[in-house]
């Protein structure tokens, strides 16, 4: 049984059908890489999964006793986040929110919990400062740990190492890789950047006008027998 | 010296008066009710829903004297938190954007209720009762105990809300769709939260006017931010800034006789001023 498994969905807004069709799987481990053009529905694939939005048609299973309340989600920044009051520490221990319940405060095993992501993420001396001063980069990592609070299994991140420059997006899918093969959580990762999906991901998704599904090196062959037709419409996946 | 003693002596003359008292009393409570959420509806760049959200009590409040309802309140709490939801849930993924939506609302609902009031009323001195309900002229000065029972009692439990769900709203303000990723349901909490600015408006609305409840709203909460940095202490310092404006307001407004909103108002104003200078020395915010 896999961890996550997607049958015959169909994505989109208000009746507009985005993707159709589209069907994968998810185990224990994987690295998945979801790749494809803007608009292709990548986001949305994710905010369905996620259940923030409802499939048109299709379905999503959770196996190995995945509960909702077990995933992790680094989504991309918002306008209100950028200039909001708050500590880092503050930020972090809301990830525990979905184990919370109607609990009204925190107990000391979530705050540990907390500490813990922080110090994974290797910002132990960012706790108390406030999370509109951090750099690019260190927020990205405030937001992981907030994701490492709420999951010991599956992380999905939305394009985490957009606006970064290319140092800090180095640094941050070598923690990405390191959460995946040294804490053996299973990562599905929005991404834009071709090259890192094929050095990192064990599994690729494309979505767009085909779609394709299966392994790193399934994908490489099918890429250069020209599945996609890149050379031929030039266009940059 | 003479001047002080004089003006110490005018201040405890009025404080023997019950009247006095009840204003402080429901004056601060709901300073504090609304600047805790204040905090939160400027987060989320709702800071206009005050404004809205009393225009809309008025034109309830104008509905049901033209029904001719002995006790207006429930209407007027039903339709404001209708309202109140509809705005809140609806702000983010609507064709019409949230402050948009605010702003309609907002001056439909004060011109059909001033029409209303127009057509059907058979107050004597309607546009005194108008600019009463707008910028609570003398309101506050003229409660009666049970005002001051409905007011204490809802006020408690309002922070009590606001303590018992403070980090499930922490949560929602910075981070809807995360925490309903990971398991919460955050529609409730938008909700609740809708609800209690709801009420807290229609209260504030009978007893201070609608131009002091958006006040009390908006400049807490930034001149809070100007100065400090986490969720915790921003909720905490605009809590405090606000009593004290509040209470300041008031005691210039009786000694001077001016209108109690409109002073508090100003009071706030040269507040806001003062952490926004304080800011910038202590580096709290960048431009």
């Amino acid at each position: 049984m896999a961890l996550l498994t997607c049958e015959k969905l169909c994505l989109g807004y208000d009746n507009n059908i985005i993707v159709k069709d589209l069907s994968f799987s998810v185990n224990d481990g994987d690295y998945l890489c979801i790749v494809g053009e803007n608009g292709s529905g990548k986001s949305t694939l994710m905010r369905t999964v996620l259940g923030l939005q409802n499939p048109i048609s299709g379905d999503i299973i959770f196996g190995e006793g995945l509960k909702k309340n077990q995933i992790g989600y680094l989504p991309q920044q918002t306008q209100v986040q950028r200039d909001f009051p708050a500590s880092v520490w503050e930020i972090v221990l809301s990830g525990c929110i979905g184990q919370m319940g109607f609990a009204p405060f925190y107990t000391s095993k979530q705050k540990k919990t907390a500490d813990e992501a922080i110090k994974k993420m290797g910002i132990e001396h960012l706790k108390n400062r406030c999370y509109r001063e951090l750099s690019g980069g260190q927020q990205q990592r405030v937001l992981l740990s907030r994701a490492l609070c709420a999951t010991e299994n599956m992380l999905l991140l939305d394009e985490p190492v957009t606006g970064l420059d290319p140092k800090v997006t180095a640094d941050m899918y070598e923690l990405i890789d390191k959460l995946n093969k040294e804490y053996n959580i299973t990562i599905i990762m929005i991404s834009h950047d071709i090259d890192a999906a094929v050095k990192y991901a064990s599994h690729i998704l494309h979505i767009g006008k085909k779609v394709f599904f299966g392994t790193k090196a399934e994908y490489l062959k099918s890429h250069e027998s020209g599945f996609f037709g890149i050379r031929e419409d030039g266009e940059n996946i | 010296m003479s001047f002080l003693s004089g003006f110490f002596g005018t201040l405890s003359l009025y404080f023997s008066r019950p009247f006095v008292i009840y204003a402080f009393v429901v004056g601060i409570l709901i300073s504090l009710c609304s600047s805790l959420l204040g905090v939160t509806l400027v987060l989320k760049r709702f800071s206009f829903i005050g404004d809205g959200l009393s225009h809309v009590a008025f034109g309830a409040m104008a509905i049901a004297s033209v029904l001719k309802l002995t006790n207006d309140m429930p209407l007027i709490l039903l339709i404001t938190i209708i309202t109140a939801i509809l705005l809140l849930k609806t702000g983010q993924n609507t064709k019409i954007k949230g402050d948009a939506a605010v702003a309609m609302i907002s001056v439909g609902a004060l011109a059909i209720g001033y029409l209303l009031l127009n057509i059907f009323g058979n107050s004597s001195n309607l546009s005194g009762d108008v600019c009463s309900t707008l910028f609570g002229s003398t309101s506050i000065l003229t409660l009666t105990s049970l005002d001051l029972i409905i007011c204490v009692t809802l006020s408690v439990l309002m922070i009590l809300f606001f303590v018992f769900f403070y980090n499930k709203i922490f949560a929602v303000t910075f981070d809807e769709n995360f925490i309903t990723a990971t398991g919460t349901n955050a529609n409730l909490y938008n909700l609740l939260i809708a609800i209690v600015i709801a009420i807290i408006i229609v209260l504030a609305m009978n007893l201070v006017g609608s131009l002091l409840i958006s006040a009390l709203v908006i400049f807490p909460a930034l001149s809070a931010m100007r100065i400090f940095k986490s969720f915790l202490s921003v909720t905490v310092c605009s809590a405090v800034f606000s009593v004290i404006c509040t209470a300041l307001g008031l005691v210039i407004s009786i000694i001077g006789g001016t209108p109690v909103g409109s002073t508090i108002v100003a009071v706030m104003i040269i507040g806001f001023i003062i952490s926004y200078f304080a800011g910038l020395i202590t580096g709290g915010k960048k431009a």
